[in-house]
Parts: C-alpha cells; sequence; structure tokens
C-alpha cells in the first residue's frame, strides 16, 4: 500500500485517506478565448504518462481535504517528495540525488 | 507444422506426447521488414495473422520486450462482449464477437470460447433504466441482449442471492447470451501459430526502445535491444507503453498508464454457470475450466507501470464480491496480479492513423482490450495493409481529440469497461 505524506498535516498515512487527481502543473489557459482546437486537445486529453518520476496532484480527502502535489516514480510507485499547491515544481536531479 | 486433430492426438498419445513439433519457431531479427508490429499481445499477433491470410503481407516481423502474450492479454479476466451503447462501439465490439465465435475452428486452436452468456446487475432504479436503454439501443443496433426479472436472472444465475433484504437487491439484470469467456493465452498462441505458419517471424525478448522517423517525417524503422531494424510500415500495439513508444516518435497521445488488477480462488467444483457483473457495487467474477473463480473491478486510482497495484483496491473487490455473493465470503484467493492498461479520456480505443506516415497505433482499450481482441486484429491489420481505416475503425480517430467528436463510453458504463 502506498504511504503518503500530506504537507499540510506533516504526516504520513495510508493510501484510502487520499484521492488521486491526475498530472501537476497544468495551467488553466490565462486566455481560452485565443486557443485553436489544438491547443484545447492538449489541454484537455493530452497528458505525459510519463515513466518514472511524475508530477502529479492528490488530495487528503479522508484528512484535511486539500490538494497538494507530489513527485512519484511510476515505475517503483516510491514517492520522491510531497509539497504544498502553489509551489515551484522540485528540482528533479536534487531529488533523485538524494534518493541515492 | 501439425495440423491438430483427434488423429494427431491419439498418434501423440501412443508416443508418450514426445514428439509433437514446436508451435512456433523463435525468430532472430532480420535486418528490413515490410510491417513491424510492436507487441506480440493478442491484437498484435492477431494482426499479424490477418496481413498474411486477408491481405498477402507475410514479410511481417511481431517484436515483443517479454514473452509471447506475457502482457494484458494473460493478465486479463478473459470476458468476452459486445453489449455497447454507442453505435461506434457496437459495431467493433459485436465484430470481435462474431469472430470470437468461430475462432478455435479457424485457428485450428481450442481457444475454448464459451458462450455461457455475461449478465450485468441492476441494483437500483437507475440501473434498471440504464440497462433497458441498452438493451433497447443494442437491438436497434442488432447486438443481442435481453432484460431478465430478478427471477430469470436466479434461474440462469442460481449462486445469485435475489432476497429483498441483501444490502445490494438485485431488481433485474441484462444478459447478454453471446457473450462468454475464452482462454487468453490460447488466443495468443493460436494467432502466434497461424501466423508462423504464414512466415510472420515472432521476435521475443526484444524491448523496442524507440521508433525512428526520418527527416521527412516518415517511418524508418525501430530501434530495439538487438539493433536497428527497418520496416515500411510500423503499427504500434503496446498497450500501456504505447504513449512512451509515441513519444519517441514525437507524438504524444492522449494516454493514461493505470495497473488493473484481478485476482483468482483456489479451485473449486463447477458452482458458476455465467459471467456475473455488477456496475453498481463495482466487480465482476466467473468461474474458469480450471475451477477457478476469477475476479475483478476498476483500475487503480493512480497511474503506474508496476504491473502490481495496490491491497486497497483488492480489498474494495473482494469486499463488493461479498455483499453480491455471500456465499463466498469464505473462499480463499490463491493469488492476483496486475496489468498495465492504457486508459483514453473517452474510455474508447484509438484504432488507426497517426500523423506519421507509416505509422499506425492501437491503443486506448483501457480495461477492454481482451473482448475486442479478434476484431482489433482484423482491422488493424486492414488499416495497415491499405493505409486507410476499415469502415469499424473509422471513428476510432487520434484526431477526435482534437475535433470533440468523442466516443464517450465512459458516460455510458459510468464505471471503467
Amino acid at each position: 500500500m502506498l504511504l503518503i505524506h500530506c504537507p499540510y498535516c506533516d504526516e504520513t498515512l495510508p493510501e484510502p485517506e487520499f484521492a488521486y487527481a491526475g498530472e501537476a502543473h497544468i495551467d488553466r489557459p490565462a486566455d481560452p478565448q485565443q486557443l485553436s482546437d489544438e491547443e484545447w486537445r492538449d489541454f484537455l486529453f493530452i497528458r505525459t504518462n510519463a515513466k518514472g518520476p511524475h508530477y502529479e496532484r492528490w488530495r487528503h480527502i479522508n484528512g484535511c481535504a486539500r490538494f497538494f502535489n507530489a513527485v512519484r516514480d511510476t515505475v517503483s510507485d516510491k514517492f520522491l517528495t510531497t509539497y504544498k499547491a502553489g509551489e515551484a515544481r522540485p528540482d528533479l536531479a536534487k531529488l533523485l540525488e538524494g534518493q541515492k | 507444422m501439425t495440423h491438430f486433430s483427434a488423429f494427431s492426438l491419439l498418434k501423440n498419445a501412443l508416443g508418450g506426447h514426445k514428439n509433437w513439433d514446436k508451435q512456433w519457431p523463435d525468430s532472430e531479427p532480420k535486418s528490413e521488414y515490410d510491417v513491424i508490429i510492436v507487441g506480440a499481445g493478442g491484437h498484435g499477433l492477431g494482426a499479424a495473422y490477418y496481413l498474411a491470410k486477408e491481405h498477402g503481407i507475410t514479410n511481417v516481423a511481431v517484436i515483443e520486450k517479454g514473452w509471447l502474450g506475457g502482457g494484458n492479454t494473460g493478465r486479463n479476466t478473459t470476458i468476452i462482449r459486445s453489449n455497447y451503447l454507442y453505435d461506434e462501439s457496437a459495431g467493433l465490439f459485436d465484430h470481435a464477437l462474431d469472430l470470437w465465435q468461430n475462432l478455435s475452428r479457424e485457428l485450428n486452436y481450442n481457444i475454448m470460447y464459451s458462450n455461457r452468456g455475461v449478465m450485468m446487475l441492476a441494483h437500483n432504479v437507475h440501473d434498471v433504466q440504464s440497462f433497458k436503454r441498452h438493451i433497447h439501443a443494442n437491438r436497434l443496433n442488432g447486438v443481442d441482449n435481453q432484460w431478465l426479472t430478478k427471477e430469470e436472472a436466479k434461474e440462469y444465475c442460481p449462486p445469485l442471492n435475489i432476497s429483498p433484504d441483501a444490502r445490494y437487491p438485485v431488481m433485474g439484470a441484462a444478459l447478454q447470451k453471446r457473450a462468454g469467456t475464452a482462454r487468453h493465452d490460447a488466443v495468443a498462441w493460436g494467432y502466434a501459430r497461424q501466423a508462423a505458419m504464414r512466415g510472420v517471424d515472432i521476435i521475443q525478448n526484444c524491448p523496442v526502445t524507440a521508433i525512428r522517423r526520418g527527416p521527412d517525417g516518415v517511418v524508418e524503422g525501430v530501434e530495439t535491444a538487438r539493433g536497428f531494424i527497418k520496416a515500411k510500415k510500423v503499427a504500434v500495439s503496446a498497450a500501456g507503453h504505447t504513449s512512451v513508444l509515441m513519444d519517441s516518435a514525437g507524438i504524444r497521445m492522449p494516454l493514461e498508464s493505470y495497473p488493473l488488477q484481478a485476482l483468482v480462488s483456489e479451485p473449486v467444483k463447477p458452482i458458476f454457470p455465467c459471467v456475473v457483473m455488477s456496475n453498481t457495487v463495482h466487480a465482476y467474477i466467473s468461474q474458469s475450466d480450471k475451477g477457478e473463480l476469477v475476479i475483478g473491478s476498476g483500475t487503480d486510482q493512480y497511474t503506474s507501470y508496476s504491473q502490481r497495484g495496490g491491497l486497497p483496491l483488492i480489498e474494495h473487490t473482494v469486499a463488493a464480491i461479498c455483499e453480491v455473493f455471500p456465499i463466498f465470503n469464505r473462499m480463499r484467493m490463491l493469488r492476483k496480479w496486475g496489468g498495465i492498461v492504457d486508459v483514453t479520456p473517452d474510455r474508447s480505443a484509438i484504432l488507426g492513423k497517426t500523423p506519421a506516415k507509416g505509422l499506425y497505433v492501437n491503443c486506448g482499450w483501457g480495461t477492454g482490450g481482451f473482448k475486442a481482441t479478434p476484431g482489433a486484429a482484423h482491422v488493424l491489420a486492414w488499416t495497415v495493409a491499405k493505409d486507410e481505416p476499415h469502415k469499424l475503425n473509422a471513428p476510432f480517430t487520434l484526431e477526435r481529440f482534437r475535433t470533440g467528436r468523442l466516443i464517450d463510453e465512459a458516460a455510458a458504463a459510468a464505471v471503467a469497461h
């Protein structure tokens, strides 16, 4: 079972407390009227689907109910880090260094 | 290669079963092919078979990173049905169901297709209305599906608990009688044997690492662990790894890969005559010919390539089965496993051409690819051979995510399907 660290509660808790919420750092279009069909497709449907470290959102649905971000390796399912929503994307090289 | 028959079985029985031929050779890659298919699952091997048989294209290689049929073909719960709501899906899945009926004879290989019926339970008023709508839509499309009262459902499937006191009472069921199960490994083996007999190379333990395109964007071949292999056409049929491969060709896909788990119980005497699915309680169950109860439900919530999945989902699945079939609450489970399924935003497959000339894709079958095997393979072969889609897969384009012409089975089924 995944053990997930909620950066708001500062606790590491089992997976059933959390809901997965898809890829992280996908910004809503600033000016939707100006988007082409290709840009709408990319925003709505195209995902990185990374094999390896993946930036993703989780929600502590059965706890504080807040959304946060995580970096998880999709091959090993191991979390590299979790961080609060709105914070910048952590540097992957540093995270991987920390794993060694 | 030996033609399998009662006579060949008898002959080999007398020889102590020591003289059977190898069913297909383990080929070494040549430097060039007309068509390379990436992924030796049922879909890929089937496409190679139909390319050779119906289109006369035999300079074909099927390249597999692991062993033949070791991906989702060997990991699913073998359920076959075609009672889909939308015209596009019903057409494609019913084409597959037509091919399933006679596949053992066609392949000279017992795939153990059993049209024991797939029953979908209705537990509330919404289920009843939604299934009746499906039945009417299916009837208009010529797809077999019928409504059963709860008493009729009990008669068709005696282990069913139709007591009004059940936590999720059964209010009726939709039954597709022509649907059923097949022996999944045998489907891959049967196609592999027939394809190899017609000259197709099956190359195992050879991961394809990238798809190479020329400066004009046309496909040139594939990079593999055993070096570059040239090809005029490449068809990707790699399930959960499709987006990784397509990325290497510079094409981003509307796919996400999730673990889908299944489990089997210890084998018991025949008790369960058909396939039962409950979308509301969310699990499905059948009994294999070996006697194991074969159980599954939806995907894990998070994307992953781990082929494992988490235990919370197994607990949810088994709890759902025990709710619907309390008689199984003391069954012991034997093993569980996971496969990586590629899910599209509208839960319908992508089967057709791509922006790269000479590159074709068959993916996005999500949690329901096994049932489509012969149909998908058949129209994929057509698409590759003629460089244009068959009328059955024409709506299943990659382009639909730009135009918005989705085939929204996600909304129709309300669960993974």
